[in-house]
């Protein structure tokens, strides 16, 4: 399957370390398809990217479904816990 | 570089047979990753079969010397590679192929995934003549509510299909199905059209891939048989 599925999400005040260091992430591209790397025949990917610093300014994660879950859980988790810290 | 949709310089990766010719044509149009390795490897392929191949990148404009994997995130991002730009490239890609010195005049197109989608819009649009749907989602069926990406099925352009066309397909896919496949072919008798499909059993998306889980070798290798055939039959190789 190519799902083709994908979500856009603007980030604030957010940054992420690529290839030349640290830079700000503006967007978040989150979809669920073939991955490059990973092996799996389908993964939840992430792109955290600053689309004004071209194409390589991208942080890029290819997670098996269960591991995507797992973290969806902890981050859940972990901003749960520190609200109100 | 070649003149692509708009007059555009873009990116192509060629790959030539050797000999005198007279050669047919090949555009390989890549799958959503990109202008990867592995389907440069694929257009390798097509010339050691006695094609005059090419490949476009079809994220040039988008992503110009990015490395594949960023140049497809920045294309997804942006919503994919518009139908009208896809077309102008292709046949910028296939006047090329056709005006090589060696050239027999044939051209024909393939493509993987989102250019299986493509190398049928090409079939209809872009004067190729022969077409080979590689597991290409929303040539039929329904596209999903919120769907992102500009793709819409090709439905009603059936009728417009100008030239034979190869399907190959896995049945364990869903991005086409079985049901997409089928109303595929139902489309292509009702219009009278040249075509054959293959769906294989045991294979879902991507069983060309020799990279990826997707790979299944059976598959592949009568995918390989068929194309070999069906571009013999129409390209004159």
């Amino acid at each position: 399957m190519c799902t083709y599925r994908t979500e856009l999400v603007s980030l604030a005040a957010s940054s992420g370390k690529g290839a030349d260091g640290w830079f700000s992430v503006t967007d978040a591209t989150v979809y669920f398809d073939h991955p490059v790397h990973a092996p799996v025949d389908h993964s939840l990917n992430i792109d955290f990217r600053n689309p004004a610093g071209g194409p390589s300014a991208r942080v890029a994660v290819e997670l098996s479904e269960e591991s995507a879950r797992a973290l969806v859980a902890a981050i859940q988790a972990t901003l749960d816990a520190g609200n109100g810290h | 570089m070649i003149t692509g949709a708009g007059g555009d310089e873009i990116e192509v990766y060629q790959a030539l047979p050797e000999g005198d010719g007279p050669f047919p044509g090949v555009v390989v149009i890549h799958h959503l990753p990109g202008f990867d390795r592995a389907t440069k490897e694929i257009a390798r392929r097509f010339a050691t079969m006695g094609y005059s191949t090419a490949m476009p990148n079809l994220y040039w404009r988008e992503a110009p010397g990015a490395a594949p994997d960023d140049a497809a995130a920045t294309a997804r991002a942006a919503g994919g590679v518009p139908d009208e730009r896809l077309v102008g490239d292709v046949r910028g890609v296939a006047d090329y192929l056709r005006a090589l010195p060696n050239a027999n005049g044939k051209v024909g197109a393939i493509g993987y995934c989102s250019g299986g989608r493509q190398a049928f819009l090409s079939g209809v649009e872009a004067g190729v003549d022969a077409a080979v749907d590689c597991y290409g989602a929303f040539v039929t069926g329904v596209r999903p509510e919120g769907h992102p990406l500009n793709v819409v099925p090709l439905t009603d352009r059936v009728a417009e299909l100008a030239c034979p066309l190869l399907g190959l397909f896995g049945a364990d896919d869903k991005y086409p199905s079985p049901e997409h496949v089928a109303e595929l072919e139902e489309l292509l008798t009702e219009h009278g059209k040249i075509f054959e499909i293959h769906s294989y059993p045991d294979a879902g998306h991507a069983f060309f891939a020799v990279d990826r889980p997707s790979y299944r070798v059976a598959a592949a290798n009568d995918g390989w048989q068929r194309i070999s055939t069906f571009f013999g039959t129409y390209l004159g190789q």
